[in-house]
């Protein structure tokens, strides 16, 4: 014991304040590192857990033309307290076509965006965490830049590419090739999501990739192996962190996507996020917007389920 | 002590007459492109009350800020079908009609017509009259239907082998049941309010037979498009639909924007200004109602706006080319065929709207 602290240096002093409080908590059994996890708990319960329950709440009441639009569950009546759940938001979520239509849908309109960001991510982040360090960083920066001006605005800029007699059309027009309807279409939606999602999906493949051991390409090149080779046996699989980390980043946000759609898709690219506000704003119906949100979650929370094993799975190889 | 118990109680009485006189906020929530430019800084420099302005493009986000309550909002500007369930809610204040002395500046007609949505006229003032009907542009039309084409009817949009020509060119919709459907009940020579679902389901069909040539559904995406010519024709509202054609003159593009009240008849709205029930500055908001009901000052915002406003003595004020413009302010006989629009009971909206969806989405 004695032997490890180097006489030179004295032991961290504490701030006196600090230690009083200290004192008090451990008093009623609170460490400081109790305090540390308590924190963030604290702002989950507040921030999701609360207005989850909230909403699991108002999704099993029925819709009413009031001050709040929805029934209330608890009711006092000769002295007893009466709880009514009404379940008929959720079995209208099976019995409509609509409901089960839209969430396919949304899966299908995020699982294609998601392929095609990891396709044009991967070659982008792969550049990066090889380019020379003075080149990295600036390239790393042109990542993160988009972010710099609002997401409301970027998808808008689309449309100035898009429109009939926008950026691209005007260009094609130079070769006499009639002007394509690109805009109010599912095509304007893939482009919108993969270009807004693209620097999630490149940020965590580039910490992988960059993090890949030099030398295992060298190896295998030694011992033969064409680049391509190399590059499925070698990079593909020890970069699969990364690939599942983004997948998950731009799948689960394109799921819920509304702006997206309703800016730049048309009357026929249906998505939960745009039926949720039909249901919410048109409708006034508050308790099946409340159930279509909660299915939405369960819809969300699977497939991360089922990423998160598959990374555990990775990590444990 | 006793020193600052009194202080605190000096306090409190000089307080207590700031209290009782408001302080000089109004939160004012309108309609985008609905009100003059210089409307708010001239009420702000008469009264002093300092004015915060937003705004809304559809009555659904409303009417869902005054079911959540407490939005804040001093002044909201609900259109008629919408403030009629509105009232039934609770959700408005009714109007302290002493403290609106220009409320005699209003068209005795329009208050009753207005009446059958507010009973008694007790909770909205009518703001701007308007209509929805057809928006487009003059050239791309007449290119893809031939000269002789009839541009006087509802049949522009609601005939198949008619709007299919204007497919190309770009037709938007309003995303808005209600009015849409009615429009098409209407157009069938049923009535625009009927609650029957087999009526309800021949406006499907009607709207299903159109449905291909429509680009989208929208409620304020079309000023812009129909402007610069990305759209040919729009279902939309007329004052909308004169600020895009307003937009296409001064951008010297070559696009001519033209505004059709269809000979068949048009669905006629009346916007109200109405104050919600937990509004915080109530008294700024009546002061405002009546600021607003002031002849020059509603003239000026009908100038600007190209909106009809039901203020008789304003009418001198109005500029000649708005007030001669058919559109703006319609001959006796297009007023004669108008229709208003009633809110729907709960049931019923509960089935417009997935009739609504079904139309959209095909789902």
């Amino acid at each position: 014991m004695t032997a490890t602290h180097d006489p030179t240096i004295p032991p961290p002093r504490r701030l006196k304040p600090w230690n009083a409080v200290e004192r008090g908590l451990a008093k009623v059994g609170i460490s400081g590192r109790m305090l540390v996890l308590i924190a963030p708990a604290l702002w989950l319960l507040i921030f999701f857990l609360v207005p989850l329950a909230v909403v699991f709440g108002i999704s099993l009441a029925t819709k009413q033309f009031g001050r709040p639009p929805y029934s209330a569950l608890l009711s006092t009546e000769d002295g007893t307290v009466q709880l009514t759940l009404h379940l008929s938001n959720y079995i209208r979520l099976f019995t409509d076509n609509l409901y089960v239509a839209a969430y396919l849908s949304s899966i299908r309109i995020a699982a294609i965006s998601t392929i095609i960001t990891l396709l044009v991510g991967y070659p982008m982040a792969y550049a990066i965490a090889r380019a020379s360090d003075r080149w990295r960083n600036i390239l790393l920066m042109l990542v993160i830049l988009p972010f710099f001006t609002s997401f409301l605005l970027r998808v808008y800029a689309l449309t100035g590419f898009m429109r009939g007699n926008g950026v691209i059309n005007q260009f094609l027009g130079l070769f006499g090739i009639e002007p394509l309807v690109m805009m109010q279409t599912d095509f304007a939606v893939y482009v919108g999501i993969v270009y807004t999602y693209l620097p999630f999906m490149i940020l965590p493949l580039y910490t992988t990739l960059v993090k890949l051991d030099v030398s295992l390409f060298e190896a295998s090149a030694d011992l033969g192996g064409r680049p391509l080779r190399t590059f499925l046996s070698i990079t593909l699989p020890l970069s699969l962190p990364g690939i599942i980390a983004g997948s998950m980043l731009v799948f689960i946000p394109a799921i819920g996507e509304f702006v997206i759609p309703s800016l730049l898709g048309g009357p026929e690219t249906l998505m939960i996020g745009r039926v949720l506000w039909d249901e919410f704003f048109t409708a006034a119906n508050w308790p099946r917007a409340a159930a279509v949100a909660v299915a939405m979650l369960v819809v969300v929370v699977v497939p991360i389920m089922l990423m998160q094993r598959a990374q555990s799975a990775v990590v444990e190889k | 002590m006793n020193k600052t118990l009194a202080l605190a109680f000096g306090a409190l009485l000089a307080a207590s007459p700031a209290l009782a006189q408001e302080e000089p906020v109004l939160n004012v929530y309108n309609w985008s492109d609905y009100i003059a430019e210089d409307t708010i800084a001239n009420f702000e420099a008469e009264t002093g009350i300092k004015v915060n302005y937003d705004v809304y493009d559809n009555n659904e986000i409303v009417d869902a800020k005054l079911l959540a309550g407490n939005s804040g909002y001093d002044i909201v500007v609900p259109s008629g079908n919408f403030l009629e369930r509105q009232i039934k809610a609770g959700l408005i204040l009714p109007l302290d009609k002493s403290k609106l002395p220009n409320l005699a500046n209003l068209d005795p007609a329009v208050m009753a017509t207005a009446a059958s949505q507010d009973p008694d006229n007790a909770h909205g003032v009518p703001y701007m009259i308007n209509t929805i009907g057809l928006g487009y542009n003059v050239a791309k039309v007449t290119e893809a239907l031939g000269p002789d084409a009839d541009l006087t009817s509802w049949d522009l949009l609601f005939k198949p082998e008619v709007v299919s020509k204007l497919a190309d060119c770009g037709v938007a919709v309003l995303d808005s049941p209600s009015e849409v459907i009615g429009i098409a009940l209407h157009y069938l020579g049923l009535d625009p309010n009927s609650e029957s679902e087999e009526d309800l389901a021949k406006a499907e069909e009607l709207l299903n037979s159109i449905k291909p040539s429509i680009r989208y559904f929208h409620s304020s995406q079309y000023i812009d498009d129909l402007g610069n010519g990305e759209i040919c024709l729009a279902l939309g509202y007329s004052g909308d639909i004169f600020i895009a054609a307003d937009a296409a003159a001064n951008a010297g593009q070559g696009n001519e924007v033209s505004y059709l009240i269809p000979k068949e008849g048009a669905a006629t709205l009346f916007d109200f200004l109405a104050i919600p029930v937990d509004a915080p500055h109530p008294d700024n908001a009546h002061k405002f109602i009546n600021y607003i009901l002031e002849p020059q000052v509603v003239a000026a915002i009908t100038n600007y706006v190209f909106y009809a406003n039901p203020n008789l003595p304003a009418l001198e004020f109005v500029d000649e080319e708005v007030k001669s413009n058919p559109g703006i302010y319609p001959p006796a006989e297009t007023i004669a065929k108008a229709f208003v629009m009633k809110a729907h009971s709960p049931e019923f909206e509960e089935v417009l709207t997935r009739t609504w969806t079904r139309i959209k989405t095909g789902q």
